[in-house]
C-alpha cells in the first residue's frame, strides 16, 4: 500500500484513539491502560509474519523470541484485565448502602 | 498480495480493538470491552498463518517453530498474569507492556535484516528506526519500573552522579546513529546494520538512564507513558511490514495511551515534564525531614475503638499498605460495625491511592465493598471539615499536607485529601518509615493525631473485636 494511505490510516487512527478514552472515569484508569496494553500485544502478528519469512538462523531465533515475548504481552495482558474488572461486576449484594 | 478475506478479518480485528477500547472507558461495558479486545487479537493471530506464498515467498515457514513459540508466550503469559496478587498488578503491567515494546523493536530489526535494503525507502528506514529506538526504550524502562515496584531495588529516585550529562549524551549519540542509518547508505544503497545494531544498544541504554531518575509516586505515570510508547512503536513497526493492522492497533493505543497519561499525571496535578525530568533537577535531599525523634502520639485498639464508636461521621482513607496487609476485607467488617451503629462512613479514594490510578477501586471491590461507599477526592474533600474521625490505613503520601505547603517536596502539587481538618486523625502504620515517595509527614506530629502502629490487618482485627465489646 503506499505511504499516503498508511499515513492516512496513521492520522486517522490518533483521532480515534483519543476520542474512544476521553470520557473515561478515574476508576478505570488502570484496566483501561492495561487493556490497551494488552491490545498492543497484536505485534504478535508481526512477529509471526517476519518469522514465517525468516531466512537465517539469526533471523529465525530472534523471530522466535519476540513471538514469545509478544505473545506474553497479548494473553498476559487481556487475562490481567480481565481479572481487574471481574470486580467490576455488580455482585449480587443485599444493599443497604445508606 | 494478502488474500482478501485475511485483509478483510483484519479489518474486523480493528474494529473490535476499537469497541475494545470504548467498552473499557465505562464501568458498564469493561469487561465486555476487554474480551471484544481479545477476541479481535485472537482473528488477527490466527489469519497471520494465511498471508499467502506471495508474502511469506513460499509456503509459511518454521511453522511448527512458530506454533510452539506462540504456546510457550501464551502459557507464560497467562500464567503469570491468573498468578499475581492484586496489589502486584501495576508492575505486572508494565512486564507485559516492556515485552510488546522489546518485540516490536526484534520485528523491524529483522525487517530491517532481511529486506534485502535497497528495497527499503527512507520513510521505512525511519519507521524501523523509531520502532528500534521507542521500543527498546519502551523494554528496558519498563523492566526498571517493574523492579522499583516489586522493590527489587530502591523506589526512591537514583540520581547518578553527572546522570544528566550522562543521559544527555547518550540521548545524542542515540539520535545521532538514528539518522546515520538514515540517511548514510552505502555503494550498493544499503543502510548499515552493524549501525543499527548500535542504535538498539544505544536506546537500551536510553531507558534504563531515563526511568532510573523516576521516583515514588511517578511510577505509575511512566508505566502508562510506555506503554504508549509501545503503541507507537507497533504501529512503526507496521509501517515497516506494510502492515494496515498493526498501524492502527498501535496507533490506538499510543493515542490513548498518551491520553490517559495525561489524565493520570492531572489528577496528581504534576505536568508530564515534571514527571520525566524533575528528578534531573532536585535533589535528593528532601527526602530526610527534620523530624526524627519528635514525640508522636500512640494509640491502643481501643482507644481507637472508643474514637470511633462515638463519632457520628468517619471517613476511611485506605492506603497501598491496607492492600499488602489484605487487610481489605476486616476494613468492610468495621465499616459494617460502625454503620450499624448509625455512624456515616465513607471510603475516601485519592486518585492515586495504591499505586495507580483506580487500583484501590479494585482491591476495594474485590473485598465486596460497595460501589456507592467510595468517593472520589473532589466530593469528598469539602467533608473532611465536619468528620469527627478520619481513619488512614497504610496511606501516607496521599494525606501528606507537604503537596499544599513544601515547593521543595516532590509530591509538591499533588491534589491530597484533607485529613487535617478532620477533628481527630488515626493511622494505622506499620511504622514511622515515610511513605511511597520518601518525605516526612506533618500531620503524623499533629496533637490530633493517633497512631496505631502494627500490621494493618492486625490491627484492625484488634479494633474490629474492641468495638465488639463496647
Amino acid at each position: 500500500m503506499d505511504a499516503i494511505a498508511l499515513l492516512t490510516i496513521f492520522v486517522l487512527s490518533i483521532f480515534v484513539g483519543i476520542e474512544v478514552v476521553s470520557k473515561v472515569s478515574a476508576v478505570l484508569h488502570t484496566p483501561l491502560m492495561s487493556g490497551a496494553n494488552a491490545i498492543h500485544g497484536v505485534v504478535l502478528v508481526g512477529a509471526i509474519l517476519v518469522t514465517g519469512k525468516a531466512n537465517t538462523t539469526l533471523e529465525l531465533g530472534l523471530g522466535l523470541a519476540a513471538i514469545v515475548l509478544a505473545a506474553i504481552n497479548m494473553v498476559g495482558g487481556f487475562v490481567v484485565t480481565d481479572r481487574m474488572l471481574e470486580m467490576f461486576k455488580p455482585k449480587p449484594r443485599d444493599g443497604e448502602a445508606k | 498480495m494478502t488474500p482478501t478475506w485475511v485483509r478483510l478479518a483484519e479489518l474486523g480485528a480493528s474494529v473490535l480493538f476499537i469497541l475494545a477500547l470504548k467498552g473499557l472507558s465505562s464501568p458498564k461495558t469493561a469487561r465486555r470491552g476487554n474480551l471484544l479486545g481479545a477476541a479481535g487479537a485472537t482473528i488477527a493471530t490466527i489469519v497471520a498463518f494465511f498471508y499467502g506464498e506471495k508474502f511469506y515467498g513460499g509456503p509459511i515457514q518454521h511453522l511448527p517453530l512458530i506454533i510452539v513459540a506462540t504456546a510457550i508466550g501464551s502459557v507464560i503469559g497467562w500464567i503469570a498474569a491468573k498468578r499475581v496478587q492484586m496489589t502486584q498488578m501495576p508492575q505486572m503491567v508494565a512486564l507485559f507492556n516492556g515485552v510488546g515494546g522489546g518485540a516490536a523493536a526484534v520485528v523491524s530489526t529483522i525487517e530491517f535484516l532481511s529486506a534485502g535494503n535497497p528495497a527499503q525507502t527512507r520513510a521505512a528506514l525511519a519507521a524501523t528506526v523509531f520502532t528500534v529506538l521507542v521500543g527498546s526504550v519502551s523494554f528496558t524502562g519498563s523492566i526498571l519500573t517493574f523492579m522499583k515496584l516489586q522493590e527489587l531495588m530502591t523506589s526512591r529516585p537514583v540520581v547518578i552522579p553527572a546522570g544528566r550529562y550522562i543521559t544527555s549524551l547518550v540521548g545524542l549519540l542515540t539520535i545521532g546513529s538514528a539518522i546515520v542509518l538514515v540517511t548514510w547508505l552505502d555503494s550498493a544503497g544499503n543502510a548499515s546494520s552493524s549501525i543499527l545494531f548500535v542504535l538498539l544498544g544505544l536506546s537500551l541504554i536510553m531507558g534504563l538512564l531515563l526511568v532510573l531518575p523516576v521516583g515514588g509516586a511517578d511510577v505509575p505515570i511512566v508505566i502508562s507513558l510506555l506503554n504508549a510508547f509501545t503503541g507507537l512503536s507497533v504501529a512503526a513497526s507496521g509501517y515497516v511490514l506494510g502492515n494496515v493492522l498493526l498501524i492502527v492497533a498501535g496507533t490506538l493505543v499510543g493515542a490513548s495511551g498518551t491520553l490517559l497519561t495525561r489524565m493520570m499525571a492531572q489528577a496528581m496535578g504534576r505536568p508530564l515534564t515534571n514527571t520525566l525530568f524533575g528528578a534531573f533537577t532536585a535533589k535528593a535531599t528532601t527526602a530526610a525531614g527534620p523530624a526524627e525523634d519528635r514525640p508522636v502520639k500512640s494509640a491502643s485498639p481501643e482507644d481507637v475503638a472508643i474514637m470511633l464508636a462515638y463519632a457520628r461521621k468517619v471517613i476511611i482513607v485506605p492506603g497501598y499498605g491496607l492492600a499488602v496487609a489484605q487487610a481489605q476485607n476486616t476494613i468492610r467488617e468495621l465499616v459494617e460495625l460502625l454503620q450499624a451503629k448509625g455512624i456515616s462512613v465513607d471510603y475516601a479514594i485519592h486518585p492515586v491511592a495504591g499505586r495507580m490510578p483506580g487500583h484501590m477501586n479494585v482491591l476495594l471491590a474485590e473485598a465486596n465493598v460497595p460501589y456507592e461507599q467510595l468517593k472520589e477526592m473532589d466530593e469528598i474533600n469539602p467533608e473532611f471539615a465536619e468528620t469527627d474521625v478520619a481513619l488512614v490505613v497504610g496511606a501516607n503520601d496521599v494525606v501528606n499536607p507537604a503537596a499544599r505547603n513544601d515547593p521543595s517536596a516532590p509530591i509538591y502539587g499533588m491534589p491530597i485529601l484533607n485529613v487535617d481538618q478532620a477533628q481527630q486523625v488515626v493511622f494505622l502504620k506499620r511504622s514511622m518509615r515515610p511513605g511511597f515517595a520518601g518525605i516526612e509527614n506533618e500531620v503524623l506530629f499533629d496533637p490530633r493525631t493517633s497512631l496505631l502502629f502494627g500490621d494493618a490487618k492486625e490491627s484492625l482485627t484488634k479494633v474490629v473485636s474492641a468495638v465488639k465489646n463496647l
